[in-house]
């Protein structure tokens, strides 16, 4: 197909404002990336003149000096972890049960659940509860309030009403019991499912820090983003980070290459992971969206 | 979200299907009954692996539900919520005339709704422009570098935004080597909008426009390749083709964000605030934080969040019904 003068134009416009627009989101990342290693602001006095003498893992290693991030590192694991295998759990056993035909109350079921979207008791009823419950300072305050999520039980359940009746009823002839239907069946037939819902509960808990912020006083518990918090928000650099007695502009400066290097341990593993699950994060955006 | 009603009004059609017999003479009552109960027992699994979600669910969505009538009453943890005292609308009215009321209430408009505004036709310009990339690999490249500020946390990105913006932080810099003096973003009330809005669509707008890419996948190359034949020009192209496409998707994105314009994320907004910004960063999400949890006056700061609620609802709808009118009877209810 020939395209007109104009057209072409536009194209060779359109594919250099995509490229601005792909360096305005990629500069800043690099610029925490960079700055992590150096001095403050060497980056944009010496530009590209930078050379290896400028390097340094001081940050990271007043950082790591202190076991506060470590502990906000295994923390934020635990509870990641936790939080992922129950919503997954809970999410796929509701959608299973609200896929099938002719379930008896689905319609009931179903308005229960999404009534819960658009209206809640708020902040300080939810709060009142999880303190009453004895939850404060524990794991579970943040495992078990947010688990349920309607919009997980409706993506697991548009999958399985995707699975062909057949192969159910199939082994319903060959005299297997409902549960062995779910267990040797659907199970291996829901791995994609169960893949995008646990990335999605994962990343989301990772990066997460309200419930620990309100439910989690005891600073042995905080995950990784109140660490993080601490550090970047309210300045607190730890003890330990900061060994001797120092000048304050060396104090600022050092402090500055801790927070550049903190937002790189945190965001690293994530932005390194991501593109090889980029294709599932695009499925769970598309299953049980707007067809 | 649209499925879901969907689904609901076909189960509905189903229902009333299966109701249609019963009209029949010679229907017995109670059998319908029996036969419920029948499914129940021979497909008791179904309920099993349902219950542990009913029972979350029953916990922690409608017991607070419940617990919000604290509200109307003045709570004392002592006497908990049975035993305290109705006092009726007395904490809303005490609200809506409080000195701080019209700030936080436009604060929480403002910044909401513009995000709204800008933030909305954003990704939609970027699905068309990503649209016109034809190697596969070139387009997979860029929308893998728009998609990587989503998984980076809040917290992280609030951080970068008081490293860039610090005194003497790499904008700072420049902005001293054009003017000379240094300009304080983070103090400054009247930057705080266009700092939570442009962070927020730097972080979100890549994003966002996946579900926009999806749909203009589903655009038959055909009709593209005869309006060439007809002379049409690219431009013209995009909006007689692509744009109708999006439209439904539009329509249903821009009713859940208008919806939940008054639901604005607390998350951001707190740990963006500093003290001397509070008068253009203090939202309704942040007020009931602090009044509630920080200071322990439970009952006004349910009060205050439940008044958000409402209006959120009254909102959904009135923004359902305009978008109805304007898209020929396609909404989200």
């Amino acid at each position: 197909m020939n395209l007109t003068k104009s057209d072409r134009i536009l194209l060779t416009v359109n594919k250099m404002l995509l490229v601005i627009v792909s360096l305005l989101v990629l500069l800043p990342l690099l610029y925490v990336f960079l700055s992590s290693f150096l001095q403050p602001n060497t980056l944009l006095n010496k530009g590209l003149m930078l050379s290896f003498s400028d390097f340094s893992i001081d940050g990271y290693a007043r950082l790591f000096a202190d076991g506060t991030i470590l502990r906000g590192f295994f923390n934020s694991v635990l509870y990641a972890t936790g939080f992922t295998f129950v919503t997954v759990v809970v999410s796929i056993l509701a959608g299973y049960t609200l896929s099938q035909d002719g379930l008896v109350g689905k319609k009931t079921i179903m308005i229960f659940f999404i009534v819960t979207m658009f209206f809640n008791g708020g902040l300080i009823p939810t709060y009142l509860l999880v303190r009453d419950l004895g939850m404060l300072n524990t794991v579970w305050a943040i495992i078990l309030p947010n688990a349920i999520s309607v919009w997980f039980i409706i993506l697991a359940r548009t999958y399985f009403k995707a699975i062909p009746n057949e192969l159910k009823e199939a082994a319903r002839i060959d005299g297997a019991s409902d549960f062995m239907i779910f267990l040797k069946i659907i199970l291996p037939l829901s791995k994609p499912i169960i893949f995008v819902l646990a990335l999605y509960a994962f990343i989301g808990q990772w990066n997460a820090y309200f419930d620990a912020m309100i439910y989690l006083e005891d600073r042995e518990l905080h995950p990784l983003q109140l660490v993080l918090r601490s550090i970047l928000i309210q300045n607190e650099v730890q003890p330990g980070m900061i060994g001797d007695q120092m000048a304050r502009a060396e104090l600022q400066r050092i402090s500055e290459m801790i927070k550049y290097s903190s937002i790189v341990v945190a965001s690293l593993p994530l932005l390194i992971m991501y593109p090889f699950f980029q294709k599932y994060f695009e499925k769970g955006v598309m299953v049980g969206s707007l067809k | 979200m649209q499925n879901a009603a969907r689904e609901l009004q076909e189960e509905h059609v189903q229902h009333q299907k299966q109701k249609e017999p019963e009209k029949q003479p010679g229907h017995q009552p109670g059998k319908k009954k029996n036969k419920n109960l029948e499914y129940i027992k021979k497909n008791y699994l179904l309920y099993l692996f349902i219950a542990p979600a009913i029972i979350l669910t029953i916990i922690f969505k409608y017991i607070p539900m419940y617990g919000a009538v604290i509200a109307f009453k003045d709570f004392s943890p002592m006497r908990g919520i049975m035993g305290s005292e109705w006092v009726g609308l007395e904490h809303f009215t005490g609200f809506l005339t409080s000195p701080n009321f019209l700030n936080i209430f436009m604060n929480t408009l403002k910044l909401s709704s513009f995000e709204l505004l800008l933030g909305f036709p954003i990704p939609i310009i970027l699905a068309l422009m990503l649209n016109q990339i034809r190697r596969a690999n070139a387009k997979k490249n860029i929308q893998l570098i728009l998609y990587a500020p989503h998984f980076i946390s809040v917290v992280v990105i609030s951080g970068m935004v008081f490293l860039f913006l610090s005194p003497t932080g790499p904008i700072n810099s420049l902005i001293t080597l054009v003017t000379g003096n240094s300009y304080s973003f983070m103090s400054d009330p009247d930057a705080f909008r266009s700092i939570y809005i442009i962070s927020g669509i730097w972080q979100g707008a890549g994003w966002a426009s996946i579900i926009y890419v999806a749909a203009l996948a589903n655009v038959d190359p055909q009709l593209h390749d005869a309006a060439k034949i007809d002379g049409a020009s690219l431009l013209r192209r995009i909006w007689h083709i692509d744009l109708p496409v999006l439209k439904p998707v539009m329509a249903v994105l821009f009713i859940l964000a208008a919806g939940g314009i008054m639901a604005i994320g607390f998350e951001k907004a707190y740990l963006l605030q500093t003290s001397m910004n509070i008068p253009a960063s203090e939202i309704i999400p942040t007020y009931v934080y602090k009044l509630g949890l920080q200071a322990g006056d439970y009952s006004f700061a349910t009060a205050v969040g439940l008044f958000n609620a409402v209006i959120n609802v009254f909102l959904l709808v009135f923004v359902n019904s305009v978008v109805k009118k304007l898209n020929e009877g396609e909404g989200l209810m």
